[in-house]
């Protein structure tokens, strides 16, 4: 196969490993920040709540950042056309990914109770809203976004904002991130406290667990009533440029084609479901532990479910579908994705020993009565 | 070719330039205070004195209260290349993006990864460690500094990349010459140092405060002069880099140097003045009441007695060439677009570098659409395209100078605080003490005006004389600008005034615990053998 082809299924796959750390650390965090007014009842218990993700909520949240960086420089195409034609979208996501730190930083600065309050209140804004969107920009994805090209690169919008707001599918793809989300951060919450937050906690993980499952099922019979795309012609090694050299079809439950011819994706809507439920019972067992490493296969089982659906497709255009953006035409050049992969190469397993140093050095249970007393808390 | 509305391109300029100088209000003080924090705890670690971890813990709270509008706000700017300039980032992101993931990799998984032990650590690590993991919070912020510098740098001057008319973008053709583009070099040095005088001016004055006030007088007169110090030696650094980078842009940005310094016709060497004022009249291509220093200019920028500098003027009447050029490249690739004919391309590949000056061009032509011009038009759009081809000199003029008025102003504030610190002597001068702390805001405001200087005198070309500013942005509807707008103003107005206030509250409460030997005379006071402690 030629080297060209290869770097794209390799940047391919590393977004789709990068989606799914995203899912997994940002959505843990981002699940406490939903939690974060009903597990603590008192001051005392949401500062605990929010000083167990204290240390590394800054780290994880530079998985997201990366996310957009990698599709930026591996796939510039797809960044510009996606983030410009959700515009209103993302830029809801924008303001409330921007309270976060703020919010992190600011809430306990001060003891007036409506300061608190408010940041209390930003921090289920900046858990639920990203989350939520997160899911529903793939359930968006799958029906496809209304957008073409002229002939100079620039792309047009074909379609108003509010089909991509309110859009029942999207809607329930939105919930069901926000599930999971809830049940990674309810279960982190239970690794690292002590009753009442623990209890409160682990209600809500078990909840997250169930809710996601339901959804994703749900999810999967819609799929067959949605409208999918297959790309007839197109050669894999093409110069990545999106107004030629691909047609493509669109027909109602085209998006099962790949797992019609390859049965054994199925592996993957199966992991998905499987994990979901089985991290719901295993955090009624209070084994936190296993059921925050059930929760990566929950994460796995979802992205991949869509990548497999979707394959090669990133983005597909509803009213051009040849000019729909795939793995093919919208990369970066060989050589710009061979210079990222090796600097990848040496700084990803590199991150992934210092965060896991980080939480090895701040293991252990918090304790509310340290909390209230440390002045360098949240 | 459909035109986005200038509207929309302006609220697009508009909105970036706001939320890039509001993120640049954080990043300054952010590269320099985590080195000060370094250093602080580096004496605490070797003298082990209680004194100095009090102050890496002070000082670090502030930086706290700083760095989470600094992560906040460089979200947006991520977000903003992909909703606002998706032509730009699709047109250019193999080079720009690259160093931008980079920079999420190396840099700040780093800084903010540790960012929380650093805070959350200290009853958890060893000394050595935590110092360890507050060296590799500077290292983390800095290189980010790094890394968003050399992809601006590829914007500013362009280099290992070509057009690749098969894609319709610029190709990555060599990492080594993006990575080691000079004005990335020399920009990064210049700002990561105006980040220390910015951080030793915020130190400094608050401890100028203290003492003052003579509260906390020994923690105070500490970090004074560690502040002081590590202030006058960045600022002579800033000042030397500065001029690296005055004659890099002297050598590829001549527009830009022209424009900085209000220079409208090409220099006569050797006498031509350096304008110290001067009201830049941009309608009228000309200067009212110059005031200038004969024989300063050449030197100053080329380090040569007898080399002319351009003018704008000179430069603009030098252009019609690559215009006209530059139009058949647009037409040329245009039409190879649609048809894939090999002889567009061939067309195309004579004229290919003129291709930036076509698309500036390409807005004048009939209906906007580069196939309907004719030798008729020509010289009508030469002419439109020429008046585009130089930034706001009043703005680029002004900003520039106000930037090196208060670069020798800080020169001169530090100087003096070093001298009165050593002699231990500053609290006899109360009134420069009041000076240091009101002097707080300036090198904050000297960095916008550097960037400013900077990202005005790039225009109109969001890639330095290959893309234009107007074509870069998203093809939105103006409503789209303004509901973005909006919420910026209001939430970053919420922001800026919390985290004014958690500041004065910080700053004014002071450090904690308080020492009962800071109320003692501290007339002698030495760093190495302080009694009190």
């Amino acid at each position: 196969m030629e080297y060209y082809i290869v770097l794209k299924l390799i940047w391919a796959g590393l977004l789709c490993i990068l989606l799914i750390a995203l899912g997994l650390m940002v959505g843990m965090d981002m699940g406490v920040g939903t939690l974060l007014r009903f597990v603590g009842k008192t001051d005392a218990e949401r500062r605990t709540a929010l000083n167990i993700i204290g240390p590394h909520w800054d780290g994880n949240q530079v998985w997201f950042i990366l996310g957009g960086g990698a599709i930026f420089a591996a796939f510039p195409t797809l960044y510009a056309t996606s983030f410009s034609t959700f515009y209103v979208v993302m830029i809801l996501l924008l303001f409330s990914m921007i309270l976060r730190p703020v919010a992190f930083e600011y809430r306990s600065k001060t003891e007036a109770h409506l300061w608190r309050a408010g940041w209390d209140w930003a921090f289920l804004i900046s858990g639920f809203v990203p989350m939520f969107i997160y899911g529903a920009a793939f359930g968006n994805i799958l029906q496809g976004v209304g957008y073409h090209f002229l002939w100079n690169g620039q792309y047009i919008q074909d379609s108003s904002f509010w089909s991509y707001l309110i859009n029942p599918f999207a809607i329930l793809c939105g919930l069901m991130s926000v599930s999971l989300s809830i049940y990674q951060g309810g279960v982190m919450l239970m690794m690292r406290s002590e009753n009442p937050i623990y209890d409160r906690a682990r209600r809500f993980a078990m909840i997250g667990g169930i809710a996601a499952a339901v959804l994703f099922i749900i999810g999967g019979f819609w799929i067959f009533q949605i409208k999918g795309f297959v790309l007839t012609e197109g050669d894999p090694a093409m110069p990545a440029n999106p107004m030629h050299g691909q047609h493509v079809d669109t027909y109602v439950g085209a998006w099962l084609h790949n797992y019609t011819n390859h049965p054994i994706l199925w592996f993957f809507p199966m992991l998905g479901t499987v994990c979901m439920l089985l991290g719901a019972l295993i955090v009624k067992g209070n084994k936190p532990h296993l059921a925050w490493w059930i929760g990566l296969g929950s994460w796995v089982g979802t992205i991949c479910t869509v990548a497999a659906a979707m394959f090669p497709f990133f983005m597909p255009s509803t009213t051009t579908p040849n000019h729909s953006l795939t793995i093919w035409n919208c990369s970066s050049s060989a050589y710009g994705l061979a210079c990222m992969l090796a600097v990848a190469a040496i700084f990803v397993p590199l991150i992934i020993s210092y965060t896991s140093w980080c939480y090895y050095v701040m293991r252990g249970k918090v304790k509310t009565s340290k909390v209230v007393n440390d002045t360098h808390s949240y | 070719m459909d035109l986005i509305h200038p509207w929309v391109v302006d609220l697009s300029r508009f909105q970036f330039a706001l939320t890039a100088l509001y993120h640049f209000m954080f990043v300054p003080l952010t590269l320099g205070l985590t080195f000060i924090l370094a250093a602080m705890e580096t004496v605490y670690v070797v003298t082990g004195k209680q004194l100095y971890k009090d102050m890496t813990q002070f000082w670090g709270k502030l930086f706290g209260i700083n760095f989470a509008l600094g992560v906040a706000t460089g979200l947006t700017m991520e977000f903003e290349f992909g909703t606002n300039w998706s032509m730009y980032s699709r047109f250019f992101g193999d080079i720009f993006g690259t160093p931008l993931a980079i920079e999420g990799l190396m840099a700040f998984f780093m800084e903010s990864t540790f960012v929380g032990l650093m805070f959350f650590g200290w009853d958890r690590l060893s000394r050595p460690a935590h110092l360890a993991v507050t060296y590799l919070v500077a290292l983390g912020s800095n290189l980010s500094a790094l890394w968003i510098l050399v992809a601006n740098a590829s914007m500013n001057m362009p280099m290992g990349t070509t057009f690749d008319p098969e894609t319709m973008r610029m190709t990555f053709d060599s990492f080594v010459k993006v990575v080691f583009n000079p004005d990335a070099q020399a920009k990064f040095v210049h700002t990561s140092l105006a980040g220390y005088v910015t951080a030793s001016m915020f130190v400094m004055g608050i401890s100028a405060f203290y003492l003052l006030r003579r509260k906390h007088r020994m923690f105070a007169a500490h970090s004074f002069r560690i502040a002081a110090l590590f202030g006058i030696l960045s600022t002579i650094a800033v000042i030397t880099l500065g001029d690296v980078l005055g004659r890099l842009d002297y050598e590829h940005q001549p527009t830009k140097v022209a424009a900085m310094e209000g220079l409208w016709h090409t220099s006569k060497p050797p006498a031509e003045p350096w304008i110290l004022f001067a009201i830049p009249d941009d309608k009228n291509q000309k200067n009212y009441f110059e005031i200038g220093v004969p024989y300063v200019l050449t030197p100053l920028l080329t380090h040569t007695f007898d080399t002319p500098i351009k003018g704008l003027y000179e430069i603009q009447d030098s252009a019609g060439p690559r215009i006209e050029s530059g139009l058949k490249a647009v037409a040329a690739l245009k039409r190879y677009s649609e048809q894939r004919q090999m002889e567009d391309l061939a067309v195309f590949k004579q004229h290919e570098k003129d291709l930036g000056y076509g698309f500036l061009a390409s807005r004048y032509a009939p209906e906007q659409n580069v196939d309907k011009i004719t030798s008729d038009h020509m010289p009508q759009i030469i002419e439109k395209t020429k008046l585009d081809l130089f930034p706001n000199v009043f703005v680029t003029f002004w900003s520039f100078r106000f930037m090196v008025f208060l670069g020798v102003y800080f020169f001169v504030i530090f100087a003096m605080a070093s001298y009165l610190s050593l002699r231990n002597q500053l609290e006899h001068y109360p009134w420069f003490l009041k000076a240091c702390t009101w002097s707080i805001p300036l090198p904050f405001v000297a960095a916008e005006f550097g960037w400013i200087t900077a990202e005005i005198g790039r225009q109109p070309w969001t890639v330095f004389d290959i893309l234009p500013t107007f074509m870069s942005a998203s093809s939105h509807t103006a409503s789209y600008m303004v509901f973005s707008l909006i919420g910026f103003v209001t939430l970053y107005s919420i922001f800026i005034i919390a985290e004014l206030y958690l500041m004065f509250k910080y700053a004014r409460l002071g450090p904690q615990p308080h020492h009962p030997s800071d109320d003692n005379k501290i007339e002698n006071i030495s760093i190495i053998s302080s009694k009190n402690n």
